[in-house]
């Protein structure tokens, strides 16, 4: 194990005949919980002044995170055999919600997301998919040896599209590209032939135009446009890129201070406590800022690689590295897309971000990232 | 295992730790990525955004500065500035415009005609980011309407602007002229910069004349807005400079009894103090409410006034050009005797006509039966015609062309009343241009008893009348008075230019001016009526102009044709006689006969400005000295 084992792994290593630590009770790996806690803890900070000093806001986003790591605690206590056991029927549901969604979801600004059924709370069946996906591709291919063969990298893939196929209809671009990756990263992770990935990266090229033509909407092909150039359209669908990059830039070296970005308090920037939140970030601590949360994200995406390395059998790591990596591409998108990298697609800053749903679905991935962690031993015994 | 392959363990695992390596290469490449972008955006292109923030966030602002005041001689007020809430649209922040009105509508009530003109502002050339006014003078309840909506409505403001209010509206409207939104052609003739938050602008009368003063000096203030252009705090602020008060010659008591005078008629009246000059009355009957013109007149409203047959928008006190009549014969004796033709001594029989050669066509005497022997006193008094055909045939078109001017007939000869009309003072070379014809001694005898060809406007026989109140000493007429703080009036008032009018005889003013209370107080004097009973002497002339023709396409009921042919009533007179305080003209338009319908408004007017009001002031005085005494 050359992965960062001396860095990262040491504490870990405790051996059977060792008295459990507290971390061992809880099921929780304290160096991951250190790294979201100053996270979470920072990005209240930031919440703050991205909602304009409304005290509420932070409040009731303090009380959402909280339910968040009960949800990660609760996740973590669950040994990951009874994930990979739940798997295909976790699938199925899911894939149940999604259809009935389409059939009978409600919504809003002509997006049906939402399942209401009575008695239960409002809830999304796409973001439960964020982590059943990758479950079901990772419960799949693991059944065989790896890597896997053509036909069932092709199995592995169809099991992803299908899911995608479904959110894409509602329509959510974001949510579709974050489950496609999970499920994709899974079937990379479980070794999928460098030439199938030149192929898929080929095919992905050619259907790109048959995208824009047939499957695209109007307002995402706006938003690649608009991309392209915001100037185009400077007081409607570029306003957002326009004004999340001046704020950016206005930050300079040490931004202008906490609580003294203009661009956001002032109004000129849109979503500042939501999507648009790290352009806050980036405004009033500068670029300084933004390399620290640069590196608490790399270290948070380090240990969690090193967890899945560590895992013991490929269901755990298949899914604990594709977790990961879908940790990652939230970043990747939220940041690329406020900074004008990449078309405005509603993907929250993960952790940061106001908004309850996409951070519970997080922290119950690290629960499943703890819980890979800390069962091992057991599992081997 | 279970699954029922086989699988190996170690393969997988090293297969997968060289997967998660790429993985974390590839993590590492994009955010390093990331942070190239940030880096671009943060520090190399850090200044373009810096500016464009600023530019985002900080607004430089116009604050308009308050007009000027108008104050009448005694400090009533005559012209304010009043709060008014409109409703007022950006367009350029509440696109799409369409959607915006549409979703108004649904709150509060737009008249059709509004939203017509705001359509219409819209398409017209304007600043950027100027706000259009939808709506005047809100009511209560619609402000609060949308001070609950306002939040639905990006670029809709309810603004408080100060606009132009005349509290004596029908009495002041021809002497004040009014203020009205800048048009088209003014937006172009404007320092942009100075009016940059001024909506009105002066379109007449001493809100044209004196717009520069009455208008101050912009300010300008920094503000920090937010995205929706609201106002959050003002960074820096330099205060306009208030438009200057001005204080006129009116009286608006006199002004009021002008108006009272000429209840139910038409006509104008003009009074001046000789001494100064001073326009004491300018009243044009009947007035109309200047208030409807400042923020826009509606088209019902404007249809009404200009369409009305007593022309209530007509300014005949300044524009009014009538045929002067026998109000023209004191100066016309001035002239007679300065020239030589006459003298005081020299007695013409009065047949009741007037011959230029024997046989030749008859001029008619008012009086059919003729004067009989009269000298220039008789005439005056009597309003001999026969004597004036006599003596304008012998001085002839040149002659009376000469002193005519100097009495101001022709030209406007005033400091700055805008629009005053000049008049025509007919000559050998005006009838040539115009006529092709050349000046024919017939158009002598007529000119002699102010008809024919020569029109005078109410406000020059009032200034001619005052001439010959100051014997001959010019005073050109003014309304302004006095501006209130540091600078005086004479910076703004133009510079005087006329020469008194020195008669080689100094004695014949007075001789005239006695001609002239003979007209009054005399036992023949036309308007001996008027003149008695009164307490000081007056001086004055009647007189009766005809009415000769009206449009062949106005379409009058019998009874109106008849009232509307009769003749216009004239009046031109000063009080006292010896020391003029008050010179005035009048014109009661179909009056009838000057000495029986104008002269008595002349004697309302002296009774007025040289008993009653100066009785009112002591009365008053006397009331707060008594007031204060009793403190004591």
């Amino acid at each position: 194990m050359g992965l960062g084992n001396d860095l990262l792994g040491a504490k870990t290593d405790a051996g059977l005949g060792r008295s459990r630590s507290i971390w061992d009770v809880l099921h929780l790996d304290p160096i991951l919980l250190f790294l979201l806690v100053t996270l979470v803890g920072g990005g209240l900070f930031v919440l703050y002044s991205g909602a304009d000093r409304n005290i509420d806001v932070v409040k009731a986003q303090g009380i959402r995170l909280a339910v968040a790591f009960g949800v990660m605690l609760v996740f973590a206590q669950l040994d990951p055999a009874v994930f990979r056991r739940w798997s295909p029927w976790l699938y199925a549901l899911g894939l149940a919600g999604l259809v009935a969604v389409l059939l009978v979801g409600v919504g809003a600004k002509g997006a049906q997301r939402w399942l209401a059924i009575p008695g239960l709370p409002r809830f999304q069946p796409s973001e439960l998919m964020k982590l059943v996906v990758p479950m079901m591709a990772a419960w799949y291919l693991s059944r065989y040896f790896l890597p896997p063969t053509l036909g069932r990298v092709m199995v592995g893939l169809f099991i992803v599209l299908l899911p995608m196929f479904l959110i894409v209809q509602q329509p959510d671009l974001g949510t579709s590209l974050l489950v496609g990756a999970a499920g994709i990263f899974v079937v990379f992770f479980a070794g999928m032939s460098w030439k199938l990935i030149a192929a898929f990266f080929g095919a992905v090229s050619v259907s790109a135009p048959l995208m824009w033509f047939f499957v695209m909407r109007e307002y995402q092909k706006q938003r690649v446009l608009t991309l392209l150039d915001p100037q185009s359209d400077p007081l409607g669908a570029g306003w957002n890129i326009i004004q999340s990059k001046t704020a950016i830039g206005s930050g300079g070296m040490d931004g202008k201070g906490w609580l003294q970005g203009t661009q956001s308090h002032l109004e000129f920037l849109p979503e500042s406590h939501t999507d648009f939140i790290v352009a806050v970030l980036a405004e009033e601590f500068g670029f300084v800022g933004m390399m620290l949360l640069m590196a608490v994200y790399f270290l948070i995406i380090l240990r969690c690689l090193y967890i899945a390395v560590s895992a013991q059998d490929s269901y755990a790591r298949l899914l604990a590295g594709a977790l990961t990596m879908t940790f990652f591409i939230y970043i990747f998108v939220n940041v690329g897309m406020v900074s004008g990298l990449l078309p405005v697609v509603g993907v929250p800053l993960p952790l940061i971000s106001y908004g309850g749903t996409s951070g519970v679905t997080l922290m119950a991935a690290f629960g499943v990232l703890m819980s890979i962690h800390t069962h091992r031993r057991m599992i081997t015994a | 295992m279970a699954w029922g392959e086989f699988k190996d363990t170690a393969a997988e695992r090293r297969l997968f730790q060289r997967r998660a390596l790429v993985m974390l290469l590839f993590v590492m490449l994009l955010m390093t990525g990331l942070l190239a972008r940030m880096y671009q955006l943060q520090v190399v292109e850090h200044d373009i955004y810096t500016t464009l923030s600023d530019k985002n966030r900080v607004q430089v602002q116009s604050v308009p500065p308050p007009r000027g005041l108008v104050y009448d001689r005694n400090g009533e007020l005559l012209a304010e500035n009043r709060p008014v809430f409109s409703l007022t649209i950006v367009p350029e922040r509440a696109a799409p415009i369409d959607e915006t009105l549409a979703r108004l509508g649904g709150i509060i009530e737009i008249a059709d005609e509004d939203l017509e003109r705001f359509r219409k502002r819209l398409n017209e050339p304007r600043r950027p980011f100027q706000e259009i006014p939808l709506f005047y003078d809100l009511g209560e309840a619609d402000i609060a309407t949308m001070a609950v909506h306002r939040h639905e409505f990006p670029g809709v403001e309810v603004t408080a602007e100060l606009v132009r209010y005349y509290p004596h509206s029908d009495l002041t409207a021809h002497a004040l002229g009014f203020v009205g939104r800048i048009n088209r052609e003014e937006l172009n003739r404007i320092d942009p910069v100075n009016y940059a938050g001024t909506n009105y602008i002066g379109k007449s009368g001493i809100e044209r004349f004196y717009e520069e003063v009455l208008h101050g000096r912009v300010g300008y203030q920094h503000v920090e807005t937010n995205a929706r252009g609201r106002i959050l705090r003002v960074l820096e602020r330099e205060n306009p400079v208030p438009g200057a008060d001005l204080e006129l010659h009116l009286d608006l008591r006199l002004q009021r009894k002008a108006h009272e005078l000429l209840e139910g008629r038409r006509g104008a009246i003009v009074a001046i103090e000789p001494a100064t000059g001073g326009i004491l009355a300018l009243a044009s009957v009947p007035g109309f409410d200047t208030n409807k013109f400042v923020t826009g007149i509606s088209v019902a409203d404007y249809r009404a006034l200009s369409e009305s047959i007593d022309k209530p928008l007509f300014n005949r006190a300044l524009r009014g050009q009538y045929p002067p009549g026998s109000t023209i014969k004191p100066m016309m004796a001035v002239a007679a005797l300065d020239s030589g033709v006459t003298t005081r001594d020299r007695k013409i029989w009065d047949p009741g006509y007037y011959q230029l050669r024997e046989g030749g066509r008859r001029y008619r005497d008012w009086k059919r039966s003729g004067h009989g022997w009269v000298d220039l006193k008789d005439s005056v008094a009597q309003s001999c015609d026969v004597y004036f055909y006599d003596v304008a045939v012998e001085m002839g078109v040149d002659t009376m062309h000469k002193y005519l001017s100097a009495f101001g007939f022709g030209e406007d000869a005033t400091l700055d009343v805008s629009g005053a009309l000049s008049g025509l003072l007919p000559s050998d070379d005006w009838k040539r241009a115009m006529r092709d014809e050349r000046w024919y001694p017939g158009d002598s005898v007529n000119m002699g008893i102010g008809q024919g060809f020569f029109l005078a406007t109410p406000l020059q026989l009032a200034t001619a009348t005052a001439l010959v109140a100051n014997r001959g000493e010019w005073v050109e007429p003014r309304l302004l008075k006095d501006i209130r703080g540091e600078r005086s009036a004479d910076e703004f008032l133009p510079e005087e230019t006329h020469n008194p009018l020195v008669l080689k005889d100094p004695e014949n003013w007075e001789y005239v001016v006695d001609t002239m209370e003979e007209v009054m107080h005399g036992a023949k004097g036309t308007a001996r009526r008027t003149g008695r009973g009164a307490n000081y002497r007056m001086a004055g002339k009647t007189g009766t102009a005809q009415v000769f023709s009206l449009g062949q396409d106005e379409e009058y009921d019998a009874e109106e044709v008849r009232e509307r042919l009769r003749d216009h009533a004239l009046f031109v007179g000063f009080a006292p006689a010896d020391d003029p305080k008050i010179a005035v003209a009048i014109i009661v338009e179909n009056g009838g006969g000057g000495s029986s319908v104008a002269a008595p408004v002349a004697r309302g007017l002296f009774d007025a400005w040289l008993e009653e009001f100066p009785a009112a002031e002591a009365s008053q005085m006397l009331g707060q000295v008594s007031r204060n005494g009793s403190a004591h």
